[in-house]
């Protein structure tokens, strides 16, 4: 287990208090004219040191990332923006960030912005997560009292201005490029990439955007050198990471452990164990609802970081683990994913907006044994049709837990839904009926 | 996608009263100069505010003016995103979470409660007009399962006979204490900490 001194956010259950004060205690703001002193060469170099990879899904290094803003301002301004919209299925880790961390999120802000050259700043915070974004608010207006915003923001010389942009209940306002149109004051339709945003982003300008969980461990990166937290986890997995454990657990939590941790351990010594004992376990979604299940034979072994769950089909993803017992029906479960999916998806790209709700429709039939044999392959299909075919990452991540299923769980489908082909059955469900073989079959 | 539709009766006008106005102006200003669309959404929530939690036709159509946009612009935003309500929701809006984590944890429960409490189906108003639930997708407090959000605030860590003890409130015009219904600190485990041991309590 990490020790107690090497975690990030020592105030994740909020033991101490959030404001300025305990949270100076803690080492926030002690120092921030020092770091800022070394140059933005010397802290891109030591965060590309540390091997953080973007806690907000895709795991993209985030010393690259500030790398690719330009290195002179031009005429247009450069912008920070802070990716909030925590909606994951299974993730709630920015939440307590904002609601218990937020110094460490507003000085991370204030370097990242020195170190990309932004004056502005902009929070994008899920809608409902109102009454959070209220304390880190308050938290931002303690810090403007104190001088570490605004002009010669603590000291560092550097100008910077923090502002809240609360969403309004779009999961796709988390893909950036949506977030950016979110932001503009327009629906959150995803953008073509390239151009990328680091280049052309926010009003058009230059716009470095990184998840809440990456910019909060940033100042504690820095104090401690780049080195120290390249130590923990391994190789291009390195640091720590709030990984959120929910379903049928006994005690479900946040709790900050080491990268590579193994699945089995954050189960049962933070999450209390499997609800009826491990072997009533029956899968675990490893990384938030999109990225594919993995059963149970391999939870005994897996460990929890990028590469590792890459290797198994699956990927970190938000590091929201959802533990599925023997107790829940998988096909139901799936199929409640893929209803949110279907309700998440913008409209924008065909595949997308039809598929993810074919694949819902399919799946509470098989949930309720109505599918026939030939359908099982005919989702898969679909979710072929869907994943690359779109603008954005949504088209994958609807469609890959559906594929997580099939690879996992293809036989358990197959013995509910062993109907005969509609044809033969002449079961009446319109939109799946082939016209032109029922034609060939009365003919 | 889901299929949302502007309420059947709408009011002729909308006007944002004083502290509306000064709110809505704040907004405006934290966004660069010539990009105030930027503050569509939220002064979309200050409308909502404003009325009852819902949003008429005419406060688009007040603020497109606002904007200077056009009217379609900010019609598209109040329908696109599922935050803003188009037909009357009552002064408590009760949204039950049923996505993965919490229907296996038992949200199904939570609308039976609601169901028994404020009305047989979704998005409908209670007899007495001052409270509708509907089901909506995660509402990212997972670890809490399964839990609701009633206006701003979240309720966690519920079951049936807690649900229908803050519906019960609710209906009299109580606002119950928000948070966990478990009793548990914050997201950690309960009564199973492991970490951070010396900071506890203290």
């Amino acid at each position: 287990m990490l020790k107690d001194q090497d975690r990030i956010f020592q105030n994740l259950y909020n033991d101490k208090g959030s404001d300025l004060s305990s949270s100076q205690q803690r080492g926030d703001w002690i120092n921030t004219k020092e770091i800022t002193d070394k140059g933005r060469d010397w802290i891109i170099n030591e965060i590309k040191e540390s091997q953080l990879r973007g806690r907000g899904g895709a795991g993209f290094p985030t010393g690259l990332k500030w790398s690719f803003a330009p290195k002179e301002v031009g005429s247009r301004p450069h912008y920070l923006v802070i990716n909030g919209d925590e909606s994951e299925p299974g993730t709630c880790k920015d939440r307590d960030i904002l609601r218990f961390e937020p110094h460490k999120l507003i000085e991370g802000c204030l370097i990242a912005s020195y170190a990309v050259q932004a004056h502005v700043c902009y929070i994008y915070i899920r809608g409902e997560y109102f009454v959070d974004g209220q304390k880190l608010q308050a938290a931002i207006d303690e810090a403007y009292e104190k001088k570490f915003l605004g002009k010669n923001a603590a000291g560092t010389g550097w100008d910077l201005d923090i502002y809240i942009h609360y969403g309004a209940g779009a999961y796709i306002c988390g893909e950036e490029t949506a977030l950016l149109e979110s932001i503009e004051g327009k629906k959150g339709q995803p953008r073509l990439k390239p151009p990328f945003p680091a280049l052309i982003g926010l009003y058009g300008c230059p716009t470095i955007i990184n998840n809440v969980e990456t910019i909060a461990v940033v100042p504690t990166i820095l104090r401690r050198g780049g080195k120290w937290f390249a130590s923990l986890g391994r190789e291009k997995n390195t640091g720590t990471k709030i990984f959120c454990i929910s379903g049928n657990v006994n005690t479900p939590c946040n709790v900050e452990e080491e990268m590579n941790i193994p699945l089995k351990e954050l189960i049962e010594v933070h999450a209390g164990g499997v609800i009826g004992g491990w072997d009533n376990l029956q899968a675990v979604i490893p990384g938030g609802s999109s990225m594919p299940l993995i059963p149970k034979e391999k939870c005994e072994t897996l460990t929890m970081d990028f590469d590792s769950l890459m290797a198994e089909k699956s990927g970190l993803g938000t590091a929201g683990i959802v533990v599925i017992n023997k107790d829940q029906d998988i096909i139901k479960c799936m199929a409640r994913i893929a209803r949110f999916y279907k309700h998440e998806s913008c409209g924008q790209c065909t595949p997308c907006r039809e598929g993810s709700g074919w694949m819902w429709r399919m799946l509470e039939r098989m949930a309720k044994g109505d599918a026939t044999k030939d359908e099982v392959d005919m989702l898969g299909d679909v979710t072929n049709q869907i994943a690359g075919h779109t603008i954005c990452a949504f088209g994958e991540g609807s469609s890959w837990p559906v594929q997580g299923l099939l690879r996992h769980f293809k036989k358990e489908i197959e013995k509910r839904n062993n109907l005969d082909p509609i044809v033969q059955k002449k079961n009446n469900i319109p939109y799946l009926v082939d016209q032109h073989l029922l034609d060939k079959k009365n003919a | 996608m889901s299929l949302r539709r502007p309420a059947k009766d709408q009011p002729d006008s909308f006007k944002f009263n004083a502290s509306s106005l000064e709110a809505a102006n704040s907004i405006v200003a934290k966004y660069p100069e010539g990009k105030q669309h930027s503050a569509v959404m939220a002064l979309l929530y200050i409308a909502q505010r404003q009325n009852n939690n819902w949003i008429p036709l005419a406060a688009m159509k007040y603020i497109a003016n606002f904007l200077d946009m056009p009217y379609i612009k900010v019609y598209e935003v109040a329908t696109f995103y599922t935050m803003y309500n188009l037909s009357p929701v009552g002064k408590y809006f009760v949204q039950v979470c049923t996505t993965t984590p919490c229907m296996i944890r038992g949200a199904n429960q939570l609308v039976e409660a609601c169901k028994e409490k404020i009305s047989e189906n979704e998005c409908e108003l209670s007899n007495d007009k001052s409270c509708s639930w509907m089901e909506v997708e995660c509402l990212g407090a997972c670890v809490n399962a399964p839990m609701m959000q009633i206006n701003d605030d979240y309720y966690e860590d519920l079951d049936k006979q807690k649900t229908l003890d803050i519906l019960d409130k609710i209906l009299n015009g109580e606002t119950p204490k928000p948070g966990s219904y478990r009793g548990r600190v914050n997201n950690e485990p309960e009564n199973n900490r492991k970490t951070l041991m010396d900071l506890k309590n203290a």
